[in-house]
């Protein structure tokens, strides 16, 4: 389709304001801008259309499966946007007098107070504006600990070599010095590893648990004693926190602190890659490291982005927590775990899981043997599931998994989803020991052929130029 | 109510299927001492109508003003009614980061629609597709702009004091140093940045406007900047673009900024935008994603995430930044609020900005005691003294107006093409009735 700068035409324009009912003023000629910005010229039903088009070629949960691993593309509820459009917040200037926000104020209050309950920690932030956001300010907390106590000798964050690149990216953000460990084979803490690395220069841990392969850690008490008792910390990466919420809490497992994707576990949109919005929980020690705005609250704290964070995400948020409960919580948790495992045992036959155990919210395939008896890679059957509308899984991750697909479900998907999703694997796994000169052409349907992504990155066009 | 589809026969059959007795059995791999023994200390599930009840009622208790005469780095514009039905479409609403191209072309195609109005904008070669508001925006430049021997950050004391934060703590997080350069009449000191360049600084950031609503000589700042080897970036508002020189203009390596005042509401602070352009030089050290246009199998024209080698996943430690998630939604919303004004509308916007805020300002000077505190050009902020400071935004409040923002030496006010001559006038008229008491 075109691009919207090449429906444009000149003089054509909406009517939005006013005329000026004021003296206009001259800007000094230094100041002036030369030529106007190229932007397009439109009517608002060219525009109407041209973005209802874009929007017909985008998948979102709402068109069907979409089992994309480590991103808990969990339904959305209607209801939670209706409330963060509410004029009450979306009309609130951010630097209103504290009078005059008590509603906002109570938002971020008690969404805090009920993620503490969830996660066992007893402080929250909501600046971070997503995951890896969210991490950063984790590890500025480990940081500024270790400083506070003079024990500036602590410049190691251990990372498992089966961690998300935004840990070791965020722990360099931090300025630490990172050091990867081998993860046993089912993904685990290798403990004879994490012994080996750990000292005197161990400023924390970073790890996720579930882990990413889907497995709960098993010796996840002895490891958070291990590093607290070298003088570490320990960071929890909630991106898997789906799977135990409400039943079992990262601050019983011995975390110091905690990440959270809104965006993820608590329902909110990703919006086509944001916003997110991701709340930071620490235990009391940690709560006077908190970040602040120097602008809000008070100058003297670390801060990570202006004002309070993406508070509309975080209405959002709580609307869900209050829409789930007690009750819902956990039963949001076990469900999603049960999906992953019926969608796993209904696959398995054809495409195998990594680990033949029960998982947690979700699994990965490891389709190596199949690679090598057919020649179909992991890509070739992501792509392939694009013809049928669904989703593919997150593809060749984690790491430690070759021709890996990790898939997870999600709750909120039906057994007649799950069933329908497994009779696809099915078909694809026959399909490639057949024809596999097809599948490595896939998709065959759907909005474009695959791209040509290494001319992409060696010939960038990165903008729309005219001419 | 979970959203959890399946009925309790249907648990009952998959858990069967999974070959265990019950959910407990599911988390076999917990410790059991670990397990919660307890219910969740949160209230009982809601329908959806008592949930609405409850999160109204919180908004109920903020105060909606229908005029707002403050800024400081979050802007009450008009919102065009197309701006605000698009993001909410539902597609666009409820998808994943692209990283799937073939059915993802829609996202993709909006942010290469992006990244070219943020060019135009700025003037700059290349934009990434956001990162998550005008503060990291600013820490970010610094961070792609220090090497192994230039590591000093100076940034203007006429920054937002949210976004000096950020980029100190940003700066605190890599031990890198950052430096402030003072201000002299509400903006900053020209001698003051001259001496402050030694051959160890790798950037200096400016504000324009400024914090303060005045507008900065970034021609010269830049020049000093570069005659000392440094890089200069620049945090701009956008909708001053719309008749500001642009950065590229002014010699910027680096244009960042808040995308606020680009149809998103004010929502007590976001989510918000951060845009990011630089020039071809510098494009492989831009942080975030990108996406370039290329063509597929069959040779048609296609957009996918691009020059990702810069990025965590695959770097990891040796990546330029961490940023996964970015705020692409609000990139939409940026992008569809420039398609609807166009050049001229945008234009119009900027202009009326300036005008309003300078007819409140002569309204408001005109009155006894209020005096301009900075003597400079300024967009559509400026700061005065006030008398009675505490009872006048009071007062306004009571009227409907939110204020100024009271700040060192005044108060620093706002105003846009949202706000009407009456709304202007009545707002002058309280001050002077409060004045006059």
């Amino acid at each position: 389709m075109k691009l919207i700068f090449e429906k444009s035409v000149p003089g054509r324009h909406c009517d939005l304001l006013p005329k000026c009912d004021v003296e206009k003023v001259e800007l000094p000629e230094e100041l002036r801008r030369e030529t106007a910005p190229a932007l397009p010229e439109l009517s608002e039903v060219d525009l109407a259309r041209h973005y209802t088009e874009l929007n017909h070629r985008v998948h979102g949960v709402n068109c069907g499966f979409y089992p994309l691993g480590s991103c808990t593309m969990k339904y959305n509820p209607r209801i939670d946007e209706d409330l963060a459009a509410l004029p009450g917040f979306a009309g609130i200037h951010p630097l209103a007098g504290a009078e005059n926000v008590k509603g906002c104020r109570q938002v971020l209050d008690t969404t805090a107070k009920y993620l503490c309950e969830i996660t066992g920690m007893e402080g929250m932030t909501f600046q971070p504006a997503a995951g890896a956001h969210g991490e950063f300010t984790g590890v500025l907390l480990i940081k500024q600990y270790h400083q506070k106590r003079g024990d500036t000798a602590r410049r190691k964050i251990i990372v498992p070599d089966s961690a998300h690149g935004t840990n070791p990216a965020t722990a360099a953000m931090c300025g630490f010095e990172v050091v990867n460990i081998p993860s046993a084979p089912d993904g685990c803490v290798d403990l004879e590893a994490l012994k080996a690395v750990l000292g005197e220069d161990t400023a924390g841990l970073m790890l996720t648990n579930p882990n990413t392969v889907g497995l709960f850690d098993q010796n996840i008490l002895e490891i958070t004693r291990l590093v607290h008792e070298a003088g570490g910390l320990c960071y929890y990466d909630g991106a898997n926190l789906n799977a135990v919420m409400g039943v079992v809490r990262p601050g019983d497992m011995g975390f110091d602190c905690i990440h959270m994707n809104l965006h993820k576990t608590f329902a909110t949109p990703h919006g086509g890659g944001g916003p997110g919005a991701c709340a930071v929980g620490c235990k009391g020690f940690l709560r006077e490291f908190l970040p602040a705005s120097a602008l809000m609250d008070e100058p003297g704290h670390i801060q990570v982005r202006a004002f309070a964070g993406n508070f509309l995400v975080v209405v959002r948020a709580l609307a869900y927590l209050l829409t789930l409960g007690k009750e819902g919580i956990p039963e949001a948790a076990q469900n999603a775990v049960l999906n992953a495992n019926y969608l796993m045992r209904k696959i398995q036959g054809t495409f195998e899981p990594a680990f033949d155990r029960i998982c947690m919210h979700e699994f990965v395939l490891d389709l190596s043997e199949y690679k090598k008896e057919t020649g179909v890679s992991a890509l070739d059957v992501a792509k392939s599931l694009i013809d049928y509308g669904m989703h593919p899984p997150t593809m060749y991750f984690p790491m430690i998994v070759h021709e890996a697909l990790m898939l997870e479900p999600t709750e909120t998907e039906s057994m007649e989803t799950l069933d329908w999703a497994a009779e696809i694997f099915r078909a694809l796994y026959a399909l490639g020991k057949t024809d596999p000169e097809f599948m490595h052409k896939a998709p065959h349907q759907a909005q474009i052929a695959r791209p040509d992504e290494v001319r992409a990155a060696r010939q960038p066009v990165l903008r729309w130029q005219k001419g | 109510m979970s959203y959890v589809p399946s009925t309790p026969a249907q648990r009952q059959e998959m858990l069967q299927a999974v070959g265990v007795r019950d959910f407990r059995e599911l988390y076999r791999d917990v410790p059991e001492e670990m397990l919660l023994d307890r219910e969740l200390d949160l209230p009982s599930a809601m329908s959806e109508l008592e949930v609405s009840r409850t999160v109204s009622a919180m908004a109920a208790k903020n105060t909606l003003f229908p005029t707002i005469l403050r800024g400081a780095g979050a802007y009450d514009h008009y919102i065009p009614a197309l701006v605000k039905s698009v993001p909410a479409k539902e597609e666009f609403l409820t998808a994943y980061t692209p990283y799937q191209a073939e059915m993802s072309q829609g996202v993709l195609q909006s942010i290469f629609e992006y990244q070219t109005m943020i060019c135009e904008l700025t003037g700059m070669e290349v934009s990434n597709a956001s990162v998550y508001d005008g503060a990291t925006a600013a820490a970010e430049a610094a961070a792609m702009c220090r090497d192994r021997k230039r590591r000093v950050t100076l940034i203007s004391g006429a920054v937002h004091p949210d976004a000096v934060n950020t980029v100190r703590t940003y700066c605190f997080g890599t031990g890198d140093e950052l430096r402030v350069v003072p201000t002299k009449d509400g903006k900053t000191d020209p001698e003051a940045l001259k001496e402050m360049l030694t051959p160890d600084v790798a950037s200096f950031i400016v504000q324009q406007p400024n914090f303060f609503g005045q507008l900065e000589d970034c021609d010269a700042l830049g020049q000093l900047t570069h005659a000392a080897g440094a890089m200069f970036v620049m945090s701009c508002n956008p909708i001053s673009l719309g008749v500001l020189k642009t950065p590229r203009d002014c010699g910027a390596d680096v244009a960042v900024g808040e995308g606020q005042p680009l149809g998103l509401p004010l929502g007590f602070g976001g989510p918000y935008l951060g845009f990011m352009a630089t020039t071809q030089k510098h494009m492989r050290k831009l942080p975030g994603r990108i996406v370039g246009e290329t063509v597929d199998a069959k040779g048609q024209r296609a957009y996918v995430l691009s020059l990702q080698a810069r990025e965590q996943h695959i770097r990891r430690e040796k990546a330029s930044s961490n940023i996964c998630s970015n705020e692409a939604l609000c990139a939409l919303t940026a992008s569809v609020y420039l398609a609807c004004m166009g050049p001229a509308g945008l234009r119009e916007a900027a202009e009326q900005c300036m005008a309003k805020s300078h007819y409140l300002m002569r309204g408001l000077t005109a009155l006894e005691g209020v005096k301009l505190v900075y003597p400079g050009p300024f967009f559509h902020e400026f700061v005065t003294t006030l008398p009675k400071q505490t009872e006048v935004l009071a007062a306004l409040e009571q009227n409907g107006i939110l204020g100024g923002l009271p700040v060192e030496g005044g108060v620093l006010w706002c105003a846009t093409e949202k706000q009407s001559r009456a709304e202007l006038d009545k707002a002058i008229a309280v001050v002077k009735e409060v004045l006059a008491k």
